[in-house]
């Protein structure tokens, strides 16, 4: 040990030890670690959970479960895994990578790789911003169900009286009690998308607990959603195994299961199902919300993110699957008891008819007793005007989305004893795995916030989220109108949909062919241990990018083919309870280009204004060249602790 | 004399047949479910339950307009089937007219529930049909259940908001605390961090460092004393 005595570097040594003053330069020596303060997961199975909640959502229950049914049951398997493998696991083993190695959020990470770039972020935090507007909402409305669950009997059960107590509600009686109960006591929809109507109460105060319990979640960022996360993203599976085993004791339960799964491998054919597959499983991942390079961003760098993505992308494929058993149990069993009340109705009004005695037709020998009476009296077989009875018919009411949670399931709840508790638990998961997606969805919007220097050093982070919640909250009242559903739809087809495509194609183009895919293969060696195999390689330069133009395209033709149109609920239809059909106003028409292309044009805008920066900047003398970026340089100085 | 009983009994017959058949005048069907109700528990239908219908209606136009006296007599009965089901007249005490059937319709419907539960029976399963029944209206409590439960949750989410913010707060405060202390200190030239040639001595304590062959043999130029 050198002592400054022994060296006779002169006057200002007074001793062995001298005292720190704010002008001597600390030369750190390169083995002590440089922490960069950014927060981080208190451990991996807190991040791993966290993406599978964020991909695991409502599509998971409702969405996958209608594809398979009406795309061949099991031959449907085969394009999905198909485009699991080729589209949605590199895609996803990319995004992972990327947050990690850059340790920032979208806006910034993209603004790394390439400030041409910049505008790939900007889109993808504008696409997470719009999705978390009208996603909660979907939240809202089962806050709604789940708080009206705790009535008996079930509101949703019977039908309330007229003004005059004569009989029944009109509206209620010409349709069901369940569509009832949803388009008029919970949405109060207008006929029209034009007819904006009012706010309704109710809705805006479950709007604003939804709200509530999103920033209580988030009001820390990954601290608070880390330790929230525990429980909505694993209560959904105890939900889900409970509804499993009750619903295989349900009469009806396998014919719904057969129905579902049997392969109809003709379907193959048509390019529709490929399409689909491939759209379900890329939504599905939630890729290119910007939610997952911010989760990873907080990781140690030295992580393995390719084992992570394979990970998270056989569980979300796994969930969906599972979902769907209980999904089709349940339906099944909703289609074989409106078979057995068919056949109900039909027995009960033959034998008032022929006053034949009480349970002399059973279900069993229905058919026999109407061809014997067919044969013997046919005209007062005609004159009762008997509904024929197909389980087939019942079981094709395939429907998707919040049609399947809000109006087949519930109605299927009500036939099962204790509906209540059913009810509560129901609502309680589809709550779960909505708001661990919102966590998703709000980190893609938080992280590249805190990242802005104005923002960061201004405000706290409490603040920070309280404002995002605030906000939104307040923007998302327009959905709480009577035509809010409408405009859900809206949001949902548009700009939930092709903006991402567009992202997440820019994502790999520009990872592969600007950031160039050789100095990303040596980052991903550097994080991961290992080389990158030829699978990667072979998706992320060629087959990845190819599969998202043509779905791109497919899916922009299809919109194009025919003008945009929406069914609306409209009592004074002449069809009613079959919902009108009706095409979009100009002005809506306009709303929904604006959405889809706005999310896009940042990429362009972004990257034009860089080149006039640029070129102006070149002009300067005294301008230098923007330094080579490389993933590994960012952690030289960082070395995690060893375990 | 036996051939005029004879004769008028069966005018006075034929006469009630006349009175009550399918679709008579005032005439109403009754239609029993007594299986779907009872199930295992369903009693036949005899000819004393008949007694007991007629009696009940009876007993129903009694009440009804309490000025009249009808006896079980008065009530009709036909066309019983294996369905349960069966045609009622209500005839008045001279026998040769019916009772009208609005006064019928009326008396029923005031007392439904003592007929419904003299056969153990409800609205649906004893059917008077062309007589409706009165819907009950719904039970409707004060205050509607989902604000209370929505309540709750509310009061819940607020209260654990209101925690976290405090709880952030007040960590905040004591680091700006903490750190505003050991500036206080530095600048008082209290807390020393000890350096050696610009290195702080802390890093020094790291097992990586290596000793120096030179210096450690200083100790053999010197004499041990």
């Amino acid at each position: 040990v050198f002592t400054l005595h022994a060296t006779g570097k002169g006057l200002e040594s007074q001793g062995y030890f001298t005292q720190m003053s704010k002008d001597l330069p600390i030369d750190v020596p390169p083995e002590a670690p440089k922490e960069d303060g950014r927060p981080k997961w208190d451990n991996k199975f807190q991040y791993i959970l966290s993406c599978i909640g964020f991909a695991v959502g409502l599509g998971n229950v409702w969405r996958f479960p209608y594809l398979c049914q009406i795309h061949g049951g099991g031959a449907f398997l085969i394009p999905y895994f198909i485009a699991l493998i080729f589209e949605g696991i590199p895609l996803l083993h990319l995004e992972l990578a990327l947050g990690q190695c850059l340790r920032k959020g979208s806006i910034s990470a993209w603004r790394a790789i390439s400030p041409y770039l910049g505008g790939v972020g900007v889109g993808s935090w504008m696409v997470s911003v719009l999705v978390s507007l009208y996603y909660n909402t979907v939240l809202t409305w089962v806050m709604w169900y789940f708080v009206n669950s705790f009535q008996d009997p079930l509101p949703w059960s019977v039908c309330p009286l007229n003004e005059n107590r004569t009989g029944l509600n009109e509206e209620c009686y010409e349709s069901t009690a369940v569509n009832y109960f949803w388009y008029r006591k919970t949405l109060n929809i207008t006929p029209d998308i034009a007819e904006s109507g009012t706010l309704q109460w109710w809705l805006v105060l479950c709007l604003a607990a939804c709200w509530a319990i999103v920033y209580l979640c988030t009001i820390r960022g990954i601290e608070t959603t880390g330790k929230a996360i525990y429980v909505t993203a694993i209560f959904p599976y105890l939900v889900l195994t409970i509804f499993l085993i009750h619903g295989l004791t349900l009469p009806g339960a396998t014919e719904g299961l057969a129905y579902l799964f049997t392969p109809d491998l003709n379907v193959l054919k048509n390019p529709r199902v490929w399409l689909d597959a491939a759209t379900q499983i890329f939504f599905s991942l939630s890729l290119a919300f910007g939610g997952l390079i911010a989760f990873s961003s907080y990781n140690p760098p030295k992580n393995d993110c390719e084992k992570d993505a394979v990970t998270v992308a056989i569980v979300n494929s796994l969930t969906s699957l599972y979902a769907s058993i209980p999904v089709f149990s349940v339906l099944g069993f909703k289609a074989t008891t409106g078979y057995w009340d068919c056949l109900d109705r039909n027995i009960i009004s033959i034998i008032n008819e022929f006053d034949l005695p009480e349970q002399s037709i059973m279900r069993q020998n229905y058919t026999d007793w109407i061809t014997f009476l067919n044969s013997s009296y046919p005209e007062k077989i005609a004159g009762l005007r008997l509904k024929s009875c197909d389980l087939q018919e019942f079981l094709d009411q395939s429907v998707s989305g919040s049609g399947l949670a809000f109006i087949v399931f519930t109605q299927a709840i009500i036939l099962m004893p204790g509906s209540q508790a059913w009810a509560i638990l129901f609502f309680i998961m589809l709550f779960s795995l909505g708001l661990s997606s919102m966590f998703g969805n709000i980190e893609g919007v938080f992280t590249p916030l805190l990242e802005l220097q104005i923002i960061s050093k201004s405000i706290p982070k409490e603040l920070l989220s309280g404002i995002i919640c605030l906000v939104s909250f307040l923007i998302a009242l327009c959905f709480t109108l009577s035509s809010g559903s409408y405009w859900i739809d809206i949001f949902d087809r548009y700009a939930g949909s092709l903006p991402l495509l567009v992202i997440a194609f820019f994502e790999v183009i520009g990872v592969v062919y600007v950031y160039k895919i050789k100095r990303f293969s040596e980052d991903v060696k550097w994080m991961t241990g290992r080389k990158l195999n030829l699978y990667w390689q072979i998706t992320w330069r060629f087959i990845s990018p190819l599969l998202l133009v043509i779905v791109f395209v497919a899916f922009v033709t299809l919109q194009i083919q025919k003008p945009p149109t929406y069914t609306a609920w409209n009592p004074k239809h002449e069809d009613f309870p079959v919902k009108e059909e009706k095409a979009y106003p100009p002005w809506v028409q306009a709303i929904c280009v604006l959405l889809a292309v706005l999310p896009c044009i940042f990429v362009p805008l972004v990257a034009l204004f860089q080149l006039v920066k640029r070129m102006w900047r070149s002009k300067d003398p005294s301008f230098l060249p923007p330094e080579v970026f490389s993933c590994q340089e960012v952690n030289r100085n960082f070395s995690h602790p060893k375990k | 004399m036996l051939q005029v009983l004879l004769l008028t009994f069966s005018v006075v017959t034929v006469a009630r047949a006349e009175l009550c058949k399918p679709d008579a005048q005032n005439a109403f069907k009754v239609r029993l479910s007594i299986k779907t109700a009872l199930g295992d528990n369903a009693y036949a239908w005899d000819a004393n339950e008949e007694y007991l219908f007629k009696a009940m209606v009876a007993f129903t136009m009694r009440r009804y307009s309490s000025k009249t006296t009808t006896q079980i007599s008065n009530v009709l009965l036909c066309n019983v089937t294996d369905r349960v089901s069966f045609w009622f007249v209500v005839t008045d005490s001279s026998k040769n007219t019916t009772v009208p059937g609005s006064e019928v319709e009326a008396a029923i419907r005031m007392n439904r529930n003592r007929i419904n539960n003299a056969f153990l029976l409800s609205d649906k399963t004893l059917q008077f049909l062309k007589i409706s029944s009165t819907l009950a209206p719904p039970v409707e409590p004060s205050t509607p259940v989902w604000l209370i439960v929505f309540g709750v949750v509310l009061c819940l989410i607020v209260a654990a908001i209101v925690f976290l913010v405090v709880a952030g707060i007040q960590q905040r405060k004591k680091k700006n605390k903490e750190s505003t202390e050991r500036e206080n200190l530095e600048e008082k030239g209290e807390v020393t961090i000890t350096i050696e040639n610009g290195i702080p001595c802390e890093t020094l304590d790291l097992k990586a460092g290596h000793i120096n062959g030179v210096f450690s043999a200083d100790d053999e130029r010197f004499t041990s004393l």
